[in-house]
């Protein structure tokens, strides 16, 4: 089966044409119920946009509630009102358009190449932002409309002025005239006269000829713009010369007398400049030089006002008062606001061809689109209304909004059509013009937003769909399911890694769908006769006709006997299903993974403690999260990618995640550890419940003569056969850093462990062998057995763990934090002696006699070696306390062994909690000079400054206690901000690059195909697949092939 | 003959061995007399695994043997990625004498075998792993600035603002720093190094001397203090010279204080002048607040500094420039280039993951740094950059902005694609990724014609 895909969405601007296209009706009435309880005609609830109440037909498609998707309806503004979404870009393009013929202010050449620019960004389905800032920053520093020429940059009035004042246009002029070889009297340039003997001031016409003529008159206005613009000018007569574009056309006539040539306006004024003939030559009398500049600009106007091309006007300032406010400020500085009749006046005589400038594409958002004159009135199944328990009807906000938008509407246009002052129309227009800018959005910055009546601001277009709970993030990206369950979860260690526990209350509800075959038709018929109350039964069953029908008490018997092929049914979970599991957050994608269900008894989803890392869940009340597949893809895809045992290794780091934790550890090192001797009993009674099939031959025999087993081989029935193995555990102390020679097998730590041919030759099993985010030997299983035998491994050890670890006896009190008298001696010896070293260096510091590390002040020196002492302090306390209380005490043996805890731990709880800091220092805050009155002022001692010497079991003294809870609340603040921080962080990354996918010539590429890695990580390898990031372990093929290593 | 031998000589040098030993070898054992032997060999100082490959160059071939020229030929013939071939090859010459033939070309075989199967699939969302990878231990980071292992002195931001630093594409981090590798001398004399580090390390006015405004005189007076002087090794003409430069009116008194002069006497422009005066720089780079000597671990002596200019810091004779580094990434960019600052990325990321002892495949990192560096700037991982630049509307809307996103995509009329996650997930339709990325279609046969 095929789906149907959407393959693109186009975004755009609804025009005026199309609101009242798509609309199925024009709401007037800002009344919703009527008083028998139905909406009202043309109303805001109005039938035609759709029903909301059950029973009701929609007046448009006739469609039942849930049936019609609604139908838009619309307003129709009594006045233009600015879109407050486009009120900026609205102020750039009006600086950036000419005021009166609204061309962008830019030369064609300028146009053009922008034009080109923005091509190349949309070929490369780049950003088109920067240009069109780039292009309204240029448009508006053109202060004049331009393609009147260079000519009206200058002050037409002033010219005059200027050129007698000989400034830098009458000698401009003088220079080029000379340039040309000529000379130039300074007073006939300035008197304007003519001067008959000037070669310059006449201008050959070769031939009489009006075209020619008035080409010649073009060219003399400097007018070479014309030549872009799209003009034609052709003869009408023998007179009359037509200048024409697109449908508008300027007529001239051209009466040529004996020694003058006369131009004729359609206004009637005219232009006359002189002709001199010589011989068959005609010279006409330079333009320039005879008509004022003044004169120019008229003419010009004239013509090119009448051909709607680029006009030379000067353009004046325009202020954006927000939100939606223009004001046009003239010469001198008097403002005039431009009412959204003006502004969508001038958007509209904007070209299209020019539109495009601002990035904008003319067929979907035309700029005068931007002031809006109909508004959408969105359908009611977008704003449903809801009943109160009272029977009150309570309207949605938007709702509400469209309310306020059709009165001010109605009465601007009663008070217009009254011919109410312009005071009071500019008013509510002011006030309509409020409304709908808070109907998009109620959060603009400097407006009231509209409240509701109890106060609350209204939540309209804009606060919809915003942030994380608004449309797109709270609805869209994410949204609800069906068939999913949620509960506490609790710890099962008889199930396997890769089964979730669920009660049978859950298993009851959630439902699988099954076609019903010819095969199944028998199992399908029990199944149904067992109803919906009994455990494996079914909630629905659904006939071939597609009909829908509940299995109940009632109906259960017959509809079983009913059930046929073709029938689908709505059956129980059952043990075997494939179901999601899943716990937030869902920081990567092991928090969600494929586990088989096992029906169970109890409230709780039952796990595995294996499985905890991936999830990073505990029991101590958390709670997670299932989802039952529903087609057989669905099923086929969880299986492959995402049961359990294929996420054993993590992608972050190519190794185990899932493992041993806890007891696990505990337990196999305890088992391994040093030669325990089992005899045939016991090591079978550790055995038990694993699926063993032999158990080797015995390490010898006790001093009975019975034969007894080591510890190290029970773990090694667990192995599989001819695997090999050899690595530095948890407990190694890293001898060759400190220039000692690794004793290997011979380690007295029992760190290095090997296993040959599946048999554990020396070393203690823990965290670094069996632990997730390490676990050794869970990895090579993995790699070298696949995935199956890495389960069944993780399974059987902790099955191996908790059986020694019951048999042998377990646990962590109090009293395991109990030292001897003499060891809490030796613990006071040393902080007191910590304590003093102390004392003498701020009596050195007192005397001034403190050497200040370099790049330090002698304050934070002394500091820093006030800090360094009593850390080694508690660091010493805590070695002594370790030796105190043995190698063999429980909480040491979780530590070393890497089950759980630190010795760090150990030692605040038996020796000394140690310094407590706030920033990285000792505790400064406080009083004036102390921390707590209890102490003198300038106390720069251990105890004043916030070090705690007792240890946790023994109870910390009252200033103690208090240094402690401010360490401790700048941890917890430290985690709050952490993980708002870091979730954040994650959404950042996830979005930047959610797109990136490996293609199948290997190179990693993003939507929009650039070539991001031209090989994945530079090697094109799975981190997944990788040996902890190596693409191959050549050692390992090495050690296989050739027995050795490099 | 002398032709013949310098041949010997090079390609012994091509092997690796030193050119002492190899003109020794081939002076001692003289092709023409094939008189050398594994023993003499050892005997001058060869190394073993070489042995062999000389006889073979001085003509006395042992037959059978697995060389160190098959080695090179058969990995180079592969079709591994070229660490891979190094390692292959390094680790293939140790075990060399081991060796047969068949089982070279066998471990070979499983060598690329391994390899081919370690790879990627095709479609494999590696983005979204590679952001899971780094953003998922986010939450184990700890907040703190902790300073410098080793150095003590000076503050570094580590830890997750420092990941998310990056990531932001800041001009200048929170707190720069720079590791400065010396040369020669510098590198092995202590005290070489501190002049050096003393002449980067930036010394104001205000450091060597007390500056004062004096209202009475509305002058700015400089006392310069000697021990300070003395300490930084500046000599106080350097200062008075200095202040000179500034163009203003001096007077210098015996007592080595300095008086400089307003021009309008206005207290205003007093005020200016002092603070002018105390931020003057003697000596130093502008930016480099600190510069400390470590010891590396390799035994040389370098820099670290507070603060970062490379580009100065480049021309400081004594400075390997070729080994220093700085954590500011923009510097990096603008100084060296995209290349160096997507390296820069991966190292800085890399080195504050490790430091946090949080283990994360260098390829998720490589990844995020090359989406960030691909148009040839360092880019954002956020909404003004990467994520803010994406081709999908929806996308973008999604992510932040909303509103904004949608509005500016109208007026440009902006075509959705649907080619990425976020946009297929709003539109309710199966992702174009992995599995999301590929049909299978049935053929439409009959059940009972197979039964």
């Amino acid at each position: 089966m095929r789906t149907k895909r959407i393959k693109a969405i186009k975004f755009g601007l609804l025009s005026p044409k199309e609101i009242r296209k798509m609309s199925a009706v024009k709401v007037i009435t800002a009344d919703t119920y009527g008083e028998d309880g139905f909406p009202i005609e043309m109303g805001l609830v109005n039938q035609q946009l759709g029903v909301i109440d059950p029973g009701l037909r929609c007046k448009t498609c006739g469609g039942r509630m849930g049936e019609c998707p609604g139908h838009f309806g619309h307003i129709e503004l009594a006045a233009p009102v600015i879109h407050v979404g486009y009120a900026k870009l609205i102020h750039r393009i009006l600086t950036a358009t000419c005021r009166e013929c609204g061309r962008v202010l830019l030369s064609e050449e300028e146009k053009r190449r922008y034009l080109e620019a923005i091509e190349r960004q949309r070929e490369k389905q780049a950003d088109v932002d920067e240009v069109v800032k780039h292009i309204f920053k240029e448009a508006a520093k053109n202060e004049v409309c331009m393609y009147c020429g260079e000519y009206f940059s200058i002050d037409a009035e002033g010219l005059d002025e200027e050129l007698n004042n000989k400034s830098s246009v009458g000698s401009e002029l003088r220079d080029r005239i000379e340039d040309r070889g000529f000379s130039v009297s300074k007073n006939a340039l300035l008197r304007r006269e003519i001067d008959p003997e000037c070669l310059f001031c006449w201008s050959r016409v070769p031939g009489v000829d009006n075209e020619r003529l008035l080409q010649f008159l073009i060219q003399d206005f400097e007018l070479t713009w014309l030549k872009n613009a799209h003009i034609s000018i052709s003869k009408k007569d023998d007179k009359t010369l037509v200048i024409a574009r697109g449908k508008r056309s300027v007529e001239f006539s051209l009466s040529a007398k004996r020694d003058r040539v006369t131009l004729n306006l359609e206004d009637g004024s005219s232009y006359e400049f002189p002709v001199k003939k010589e011989g068959t030559e005609l010279f006409v009398y330079n333009f320039r030089w005879l008509i004022t500049d003044k004169e120019k600009v008229y003419i010009l106007k004239k013509v090119l006002n009448k051909l709607d091309i680029y006009c030379g006007v000067r353009q004046k300032q325009i202020k954006h008062e927000k939100p939606t406010t223009y004001k046009e400020i003239d010469e001198d500085g008097k403002e005039r606001r431009l009412m959204p009749t003006d502004v969508r006046e001038r958007l509209e005589r904007i070209p299209d061809e020019d539109v495009e400038l601002f990035g904008m594409d003319p067929k979907s958002a035309r700029p005068e689109w931007m002031v809006l004159t109909v508004l959408p009135v969105p359908p009611v199944t977008a704003r449903p209304s809801i009943t109160l328990e009272s029977g009150q009807r309570s309207e949605d906000d938007l709702t509400h909004k469209l309310v306020d938008i059709i009165r001010i509407n109605q009465r601007f246009m009663e008070n217009r059509d009254a011919g109410a002052p312009q005071l009071i129309i500019e008013d509510l227009w002011e006030l309509l013009q409020y409304h709908v800018n808070t109907y998009f959005d109620n959060e603009i910055p400097g407006i009231p937003p509209a409240r509701h009546r109890s106060g609350r601001p209204l939540k309209t277009m804009a606060q919809r769909l915003k942030g994380k709970e608004g449309r797109f993030r709270g609805s869209l990206s994410g949204k609800r399911v069906n068939f999913s369950a949620r509960t506490v979860i609790s710890p099962d260690p008889d199930i396997e890694i890769d089964e979730v526990g669920v009660p049978e209350e859950i298993a009851k509800e959630l439902t699988i769908t099954v076609n019903v075959t010819e095969r199944n038709l028998e199992l399908m018929r029990e199944t149904v006769r067992r109803g919906s109350k009994n455990h494996p039964g079914a909630n629905y069953v659904r006939r071939a006709d597609g009909k829908k029908v509940k299995v109940t008490e009632s109906n259960h018997e017959t509809l079983a006997e009913e059930l046929d092929i073709g029938w689908k049914v709505e059956r129980h979970l059952v043990d075997g299903d494939i179901v999601l599991f899943n716990r937030q957050p869902s920081l990567h994608r092991l928090s969600i993974m494929a586990h088989y269900v096992r029906v169970m008894p109890g409230k709780t989803f039952r796990l595995n403690p294996a499985v905890c890392p991936p999830y990073n869940a505990d029991y101590d009340g958390d709670e997670m999260n299932l989802h039952v597949l529903q087609t057989e893809e669905a099923r086929a895809e969880a299986k492959i990618l995402m049961e359990v045992q294929r996420n054993i290794i993590s992608p972050r780091f190519g190794r185990p995640i899932i493992g041993g934790i806890h007891d696990y550890i505990t337990g196999l090192f305890l088992l391994t550890r040093g030669e325990r001797k089992f005899n045939k009993e016991e090591a079978l009674d550790i055995l038990r419940d694993i699926d063993i099939e032999d158990l080797g031959e015995p390490a010898g025999t006790m001093d009975d003569g019975s034969p007894y087993w080591t510890g190290k081989q029970i773990f090694s029935a667990i192995l599989p056969s001819g695997f090999d193995l050899q690595f530095r555990g948890k407990v190694c102390v890293k001898c060759e850093e400190r220039g000692l020679r690794c004793e290997k097998e011979k380690c007295p730590r029992e760190a290095y462990v090997v296993i040959r041919d599946g048999k554990l030759i020396s070393g203690v099993i823990d965290e670094m062998a069996i632990g997730s985010f390490k676990g050794m030997i869970i990895d090579r299983i993995f790699r070298v057995r696949g995935e199956e035998a890495a389960k069944k491994f993780i399974k059987k050890a902790s099955r191996l763990a908790i059986n020694y670890i019951l048999q042998a006896g377990f646990s962590f009190g109090i009293s395991d934090e109990d030292i001897s008298r003499e060891g809490k001696e030796e613990i006071r010896e040393v902080i007191q002696e910590a304590e003093q070293k102390v004392e003498r260096l701020i009596r050195a510091y007192e005397a001034e006699e403190l050497e200040a590390l370099p790049g330090r002040t002698v304050e934070e020196t002394l500091e820093l070696l006030i800090m360094q002492e009593l850390g080694r302090a508690r660091d010493e306390a805590g070695e002594i306390a370790g030796r105190y209380l043995g190698i063999e005490n429980s909480g040491v043996l979780m530590a070393k062994s890497g089950a759980r805890g630190s010795i760090l731990n150990l030692t605040q709880m038996a020796a000394c909690v140690g310094q407590q800091s706030v920033r990285g220092e000792r505790i400064m805050r406080g009083y004036q000079d102390r921390t707590l009155p209890h102490f003198k002022p300038g106390d720069m001692s251990a105890d004043a400054r916030g070090f705690v010497r007792s240890s946790f079991k023994d109870g910390l003294s009252p200033a103690e206690y208090f240094f402690h809870a401010i360490g401790g609340r700048e941890a917890l603040v430290d985690t709050a901000v952490r993980t708002s921080q870091s979730g954040y962080f994650q959404r950042r990354l996830i979005n930047a690059l959610q797109d990136l996918e490996v293609k199948y010539d290997g190179t990693v590429r993003e939507t929009r195909d650039t070539v991001v890695q031209f090989r994945y990580g530079e090697d094109g390898v799975d981190p997944s697949k990788s040996v902890g990031g190596k693409s191959v372990d050549i050692d390992e093929i090495l050690r296989e092939e050739i027995g050795a290593s490099a | 003959m002398v032709a013949v031998e310098s041949d010997i000589v090079r390609e012994l040098m091509n092997m690796g061995i030193e050119r002492e030993i190899a003109e020794l070898i081939a002076e001692e054992f003289d092709v023409s007399e094939l008189s050398a032997g594994r023993d003499e060999l050892l005997a001058a100082g060869v190394e073993e695994y070489y042995v062999d490959d000389i006889l073979k160059i001085l003509g006395i071939e042992e037959e059978g043997e697995v060389k160190f020229s098959d080695i090179e030929l058969k990995v180079n013939r592969s079709s591994l990625p070229e660490k891979l071939k190094d390692e292959l090859k390094s680790k293939l010459r140790v075990v060399r004498r081991k060796l047969s033939r068949e089982k070279l070309d066998s471990i070979l075989d499983r060598v690329e075998r391994e390899y081919e199967n370690a790879k990627v699939e095709p479609r494999e969302a590696v983005g979204i792993v590679a952001a899971q990878s780094i953003g998922e231990p986010g939450t184990q980071m700890t907040l703190r600035t902790f300073h410098y292992a080793g150095v003590g002195a000076i503050y570094i931001t580590l830890g997750l603002p420092r990941i998310i630093e990056i990531v932001d594409a800041r001009r200048k981090p929170s707190t720069p720093a720079m590791k400065v590798r010396l040369r020669g001398e510098y590198a092995s004399d202590r005290h070489k190094a501190e002049m050096l580090a003393m002449e980067i390390e930036e010394t104001h006015i205000r450091d060597i001397a007390k500056v004062e405004s004096s209202t009475e005189d509305m002058c700015v007076c400089v006392y310069p203090n000697k021990r300070e002087l003395l300490r930084r090794g500046i000599g106080e003409e350097q200062v008075i010279d200095k202040i000179k430069s500034m163009d203003m009116p001096v007077q210098e008194s015996e007592d080595g204080k300095l008086k400089i002069y307003t021009r309008n006497n206005s207290y205003h422009e007093l005020l200016r002048l002092e603070e002018r005066v105390s931020n003057m720089l003697v000596r130093g780079i502008e930016g480099i607040r600190r510069a400390i000597v470590r010891k590396s671990p390799d035994g040389e002596y370098m820099l670290y500094t507070e603060g970062s200019a490379l580009k100065k810091v480049s021309k400081i004779e004594g400075v390997d420039f070729s080994r220093t580094t700085t954590n500011n990434i923009a510097e990096i960019a603008e100084v060296l280039g995209i290349e160096a600052a997507r390296n820069a990325i991966i190292d800085e990321m890399m080195n504050t993951l490790e430091e946090q002892g949080l283990d994360v495949d260098a390829r998720h990192v490589t990844l995020i740094a090359d989406a960030m560096t691909v148009d040839g700037e360092v880019k954002q991982i956020g909404r003004h950059g990467l994520a803010g630049e994406k081709a999908s509307v929806l996308s973008r809307a999604a992510f932040e902005v909303t509103v904004d996103n949608l509005l500016e995509a109208a007026i440009h009329g902006e075509i959705d694609e649907l080619k990425g996650v976020t946009e297929n997930v709003i539109v309710g339709q199966p992702i174009r990724l992995g599995t999301g990325a590929v049909e299978l279609v049935a053929k439409n046969y009959n059940h009972r014609e197979l039964s």
